[in-house]
């Protein structure tokens, strides 16, 4: 019983403390609000549009006719025509232009021969993406009798797109910000919480009350989850109305999955809290967890794709095992059930990270 | 709320070390129930971490100090229900009111509520805090902040008030205000251990025990310092005070001198007879008019002849003893 008047009582003044502290307050909401429209807006591997440019050495009918056809793709523009292979590496290297097209005078003949590629393309390859995109490219067939052509691209391997059939980038993106945005504001949070009061010299008073460090532990990370809850409401509100993605999966069960990667979250930031010895390092601490965490966790790249070492690094951080949750829920409708050792590794890194923390803070100066 | 012993502190060779550095060196203390007992000692001669040590905040590196009954180091939880700490810094929360700061610290005590908001309301009379009470903490004065800080550190009625240089950042008038609610605290039966580096609060205190470089150098009540210390005082009034001063600095009898404006405090071995009768013929040797009387030590002579003269004695040993 005088075990939750304590718990409450450090609850109490964390949410007073909260409510003056107006920069914080707006971050609770403007984070995930700002993250939310520069993610979904600016995030988009579906590419169009690359500026091109292009040399036809022998404007003929077919070299016409292909450059028709990457026009009609949509996934360049064709801007300029040059006189020379020369210029069109000089506009690559200023980077004017993306993707380069160089038309031999020798083309048709190449064309007919199949000895030798028929053209080039040249490009910027400093963006992985523009290269996927140029692969598409080549993929576009060039021959003489056109009679063929109908059955020669019927493919032999049809792609069938689940879950994102429109291929939206603001259906990937959405939910796993859900887990990037948390990662970010509840690490820090925590991360500084008890930092902030060893520095302004309140933790020494706090360490000389009867308050136990479980009951410290647990009175700072309750306001917190229910922020965290707060902020997983607006970007699925917000990711509904304005970027069109549905929940596919129940909504209590995106409630459990996000419980419990918020006390993962924070009960990590706790323990930043209790090693650092300034806000400052906690927040450098809570950077170098975030940074790993955005790369590594699936949110960037495809965790399959990834090495080896970077993939046993990931499954260490609780943002992998998140997106693996939130994606199955809200875009494949998956129930949890099918999920458990994801919610599994989570509760087990929260029992690790608090238990730490626990161990670690000491109600001693010494 | 009397506590069984005689003595609500007892320490015996406590210690602390900090690596190489000993911040406080075999400190033995005898602290009596409901009195208030002062620290007295320039800055690092080792009060906050004596206090420290006698709240179970830092663990002594070898002694033991028993506190209201209780091993200060092992039964340190126990203890913090029952005494009272302030810091040295303001630790309340700045951005929350006083009032908001009084319950917190009465929900952290786990007072039930009704007793809480009695006592914060008592609290809040009789330490001057009316109509702040939702004022920030953080936009308090400097008197103000303390008489908060010492309304919390009461909140919870400890028979054991520790305070750390509670008055350092205070005026004089609020000084004399805090000292005020100190010695009814004190009427009514609380413990109260306060350091400072004041001279004139040190004169307060019932009891005092000096400390110099974590060594406790002296210790009883201000009179009974004053008669024990190993000095005579003897107080010069010259209307040429320069040259009083000039002249009486090559006497070997005068183990210490001080200016005080005007006056001039000599202070000269006890063993010495007739004291003021050295002082005058050297005077009168240089020609300077003088009134030459022998004084009862002053807490300064005291904390002088403590600190200063026992480090040149200590230097005379170390001399003969090579």
């Amino acid at each position: 019983m005088r075990s939750l008047i304590r718990i409450f009582a450090i609850m109490h003044k964390e949410l007073l403390q909260l409510s003056r502290d107006r920069l914080t307050f707006g971050m609770i909401v403007g984070i995930p609000l700002i993250q939310l429209l520069l993610f979904g807006y600016a995030i988009n591997t579906d590419v169009r549009n690359l500026s091109a440019a292009y040399v036809d050495e022998a404007d003929s009918h077919l070299s016409r006719q292909l450059l028709a056809d990457m026009r009609a793709t949509q996934v360049v523009v064709l801007r300029q025509r040059l006189a020379s292979a020369e210029e069109l590496t000089r506009l690559l290297d200023s980077g004017a232009v993306s993707v380069g097209i160089a038309i031999p005078d020798d083309f048709d003949r190449r064309v007919i021969a199949r000895d030798r590629p028929a053209l080039q393309l040249l490009v910027d390859g400093t963006d992985p993406i523009i290269l996927g995109v140029a692969e598409q490219l080549a993929s576009i067939p060039v021959r003489f009798d056109s009679q063929t052509d109908l059955q020669e691209r019927q493919r032999m391997i049809e792609v069938r797109n689940y879950y994102n059939p429109e291929r939206r980038s603001a259906v990937n993106i959405v939910p796993s910000l859900v887990g990037v945005v948390l990662t970010m504001t509840m690490v820090l949070f925590t991360g500084i919480a008890i930092v902030r009061e060893r520095e302004r010299g309140n933790l020494e008073l706090l360490i000389n009350t009867p308050v136990r460090t479980v009951e410290l532990m647990l009175g700072k990370i309750v306001p917190y989850i229910v922020i965290g809850l707060i902020q997983l409401v607006i970007i699925l509100a917000v990711g509904r109305t304005i970027f069109s993605v549905p929940i596919m999966g129940s909504e209590w069960q995106v409630l459990i999955a996000s419980l419990v990667f918020i006390s993962a979250n924070l009960s990590l930031g706790l323990l930043i809290s209790t090693v650092a010895a300034t806000q400052f390092q906690a927040m450098q601490m809570t950077f170098f967890f975030f940074l790993p965490s955005i790369l590594l966790s699936g949110f960037m790249f495809p965790f399959e794709g990834m090495p080896e070492i970077a993939q046993y690094i990931a499954e260490i951080l609780p943002l992998t095992h998140f997106n693996r949750l939130i994606r199955g829920i809200i875009l494949r409708g998956a129930d949890v059930s099918l999920m458990m050792q994801e919610l599994a590794a989570l509760a087990i890194f929260t029992a690790v990270a608090l238990t730490l923390a626990v161990l670690r803070f000491s109600k001693r100066l010494d | 709320m009397e506590d069984s012993g005689e003595f609500a502190i007892q320490a015996r060779g406590l210690t602390r070390r900090f690596g190489a550095l000993v911040a406080v060196n075999e400190v033995n203390l005898d602290v009596p129930s409901g009195k208030i007992y002062g620290f007295l000692g320039p800055n690092g001669s080792g009060k906050s971490t004596t206090i420290r040590m006698l709240c179970g905040l830092l663990t002594p590196s070898s002694g033991q100090a028993n506190v209201l009954g209780l091993d200060a180091g092992r039964d340190s939880e126990a203890l913090k229900q029952r005494i009272g700490y302030m810091t040295q810094r303001f630790s309340l929360y700045e951005d929350l009111s006083v009032r908001e700061n009084l319950q917190f610290i009465g929900e952290v005590y786990a007072i039930p509520r009704r007793e809480r908001r009695r006592r914060m309301d008592e609290l809040i009379d009789r330490f001057n805090l009316e109509g702040r009470e939702r004022q920030r903490a953080g936009t308090l004065s400097g008197g103000q902040k303390q008489r908060l800080a010492l309304a919390a550190a009461t909140m919870h009625r400890p028979h054991l008030l520790l305070l750390d240089e509670p008055t350092s950042a205070v005026d004089p008038s609020n000084r004399r205000d805090f000292w005020e609610a100190l010695f009814e605290l004190a009427e009514q039966g609380t413990t109260i251990l306060v350091s400072t580096h004041y001279m004139d609060e040190a004169v307060r205190c019932h009891n005092l025990a000096i400390l110099d470089r974590g060594v406790k150098v002296a210790d009883g009540s201000p009179r009974r310092l004053g008669e024990n210390i190993g000095t005579h005082v003897v107080e010069v009034s010259a209307p040429d005070a320069d040259a009083a001063h000039l002249a009486l600095l090559s006497i070997a009898q005068i183990v210490s001198l001080t200016r005080l404006g005007a006056k001039l405090r000599a202070q000269i071995p006890k063993r010495m007879p007739e004291p003021a009768a050295i002082v005058d013929q050297a005077l009168r040797r240089a020609g300077i008019a003088a009134q030459v009387n022998q004084v009862f030590p002053d807490i300064e002579d005291i904390f002088v002849a403590v600190t200063e003269l026992r480090e040149a004695r200590s230097a005379e040993v170390g001399a003969a003893d090579s």
